[in-house]
């Protein structure tokens, strides 16, 4: 019998779904309140103090502070609401340039081949330099990033939503619409659009990740967001002049936080995805 | 009313064979025809052109003299074989009837639709149940002639006699073309008038 056995463990006891929705609920709120804690950051807020200088972690300044006295939290949050924001920029652009993309490749057979040429082109093209081209071009900045990773982040949504749209319209339920003398618009709307906007949610929040991590490392680099910005990027940067000099935490906390956004973005996404689509979850 | 089908050829782009050749059909709101064939003869693929499914063919088929219109509501309806490929997976029954017209509580009850059925997805219930939503879905107001092919294979002897006689009902009524395809011999002798073997008129 399995269910002799009492368990006092609250986890065990709850269903796939309601772990799926506690574990969406948990990194949705973390998320929110670094957005939200990293808005009532002033870069006033982040005060040098001399005294205080290259000091590691302790009580009072969790993540230790900088060469200029300035504490290592503070300033990894505010970095963190950045990359969060730059984020969802290029995220919700990307997914609309994937959903402009798909739209125009299911209007007819050209623009289909056009399309496909395109989706190879910004593969066949190492993601990491093409954000670098774009930025630059655009004259770097927050702007730059975010149009340099939104157009590079677009093809595989693009791809899964070009599949669905192909196979809902040479169904038999879209034919016999037709035949019921629904027009394409009204094709699109009632049986395209609420079949694949679960495909176009979760393709947005999976973006972030990658958007977030290539905002990192194309600032880290020096191709993104200016000095002065409070990015981490910037942060990992300048603390490798430091490292040497053995000030680890200067490196090693904001390089954690970044990655454990980027997880609970990756966690969300996928719980999601299971959630608005549960056959998905099988394959 | 006519429905006419002139020097029809056929072939599936994947076929190498004409499936069909030269087939000459003329049906009319007077007389319910049944349409009788071999497994694989091509008699869904017949019902297909005949109701503008498939458009590639050679050869014209026309409604009272004029081709079958390309756009707006099609006067000729085919209820499928296969019910649950026409239907949104994703939309409630209700959804999938209001499609097509606003359904009234009588002709739910007179095709056997329980209430708590219109709440559910096609995938939640059996063939049968969704073969009586195909029926009932096409016979919308606007509907001149009704093709069925093999509607009634997957349900059992009773509730096949009870589609089908509500399905008479509403024809006879609205003075509808009715073609009926079928194998099972009996059943066309007892509701058709004439009926037609699909290997004399396939010259293939
Ligand atoms: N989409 C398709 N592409 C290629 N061949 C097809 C296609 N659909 C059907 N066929 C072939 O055409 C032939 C006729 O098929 P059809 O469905 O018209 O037969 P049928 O007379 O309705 O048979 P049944 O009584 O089993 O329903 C079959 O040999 C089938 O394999
Ligand atoms: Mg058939």
């Amino acid at each position: 019998m399995v269910n002799s056995k009492k368990s006092y463990n609250p986890l065990s006891r709850m269903n796939l779904r309601q772990k799926t929705l506690l574990t969406i609920g948990l990194s949705v709120l973390i998320l929110v309140l670094v957005v939200i804690s990293s808005l009532f950051i002033n870069s006033s807020d982040i005060t040098t103090n001399f005294k205080i200088m290259n000091q590691p972690p302790s009580f009072e300044h969790l993540f230790g502070t900088d060469w200029m006295g300035r504490d290592m939290f503070t300033r990894t949050l505010k970095g963190l609401g950045l990359s969060v924001q730059i984020g969802a920029g290029a995220s919700i652009l990307s997914s609309i340039i994937a959903i402009a993309m798909a739209l125009m490749g299911s209007i007819n057979k050209y623009l289909d081949s056009l399309m496909s040429w395109l989706i190879d082109l910004f593969l066949s093209i190492p993601h990491i330099l093409l954000i670098i081209l774009i930025s630059i071009g655009l004259g770097g900045g927050a702007f730059g990033v975010t149009m340099g990773v939104a157009f590079t982040h677009w093809t595989t949504l693009a791809r899964v939503l070009r599949a669905d749209i192909k196979q809902i319209n040479t169904s038999d339920y879209v034919k016999l619409s037709e035949r019921f003398g629904k027009s394409r618009l009204w094709i699109a709307r009632h049986h395209i659009l609420p079949l694949i906007v679960t495909q176009i949610i979760v393709g947005t929040i999976l973006i972030f990740p990658h958007a977030i991590m290539h905002e990192a490392s194309v600032t880290f680099l020096g191709f993104g967001l200016s000095p002065h910005e409070p990015a981490i990027g910037i942060i990992l940067s300048e603390s490798m002049k430091y490292l040497a000099t053995g000030d680890w935490w200067l490196a090693l906390f904001p390089g954690l936080a970044l990655l454990i956004l980027v997880l609970l973005f990756d966690i969300a996404g996928e719980n999601i995805k299971k959630l608005l689509d549960p056959t998905s979850a099988n394959e | 009313m006519e429905l006419k089908a002139e020097n029809i050829s056929f072939k599936y782009p994947s076929a190498k064979e004409y499936l069909l050749k030269d087939v000459n059909l003329e049906l009319d709101n007077n007389k319910i025809m049944g349409l009788i064939g071999d497994s694989g003869s091509g008699k869904s693929t017949l019902c297909k052109i005949l109701s503008g499914y498939v458009t590639n063919f050679e050869g014209s088929v026309t409604f009272d003299g004029q081709p079958l219109p390309k756009k707006g509501f099609k006067p000729v309806q085919l209820i499928y074989q296969h019910p649950e490929k026409v239907m949104n997976p994703k939309w409630k029954m209700k959804q999938v009837l209001e499609e097509s017209w606003d359904v009234t509580d009588e002709s739910l009850k007179e095709f056997g639709i329980q209430k708590s059925w219109l709440t559910r997805f096609p995938q939640e219930l059996s063939g049968g149940e969704l073969q009586r939503f195909s029926v009932l879905r096409s016979l919308n107001p606007d509907t001149k002639f009704l093709i069925a092919d093999e509607m009634t294979t997957m349900l059992d002897a009773i509730t096949q006699v009870q589609i089908l006689d509500s399905v008479l009902k509403t024809v006879k009524e609205r003075n509808m073309g009715f073609l009926l395809v079928s194998h099972d011999m009996d059943l066309v002798d007892t509701i058709c008038d004439d009926k037609i073997y699909l290997k004399d008129i396939n010259k293939i």
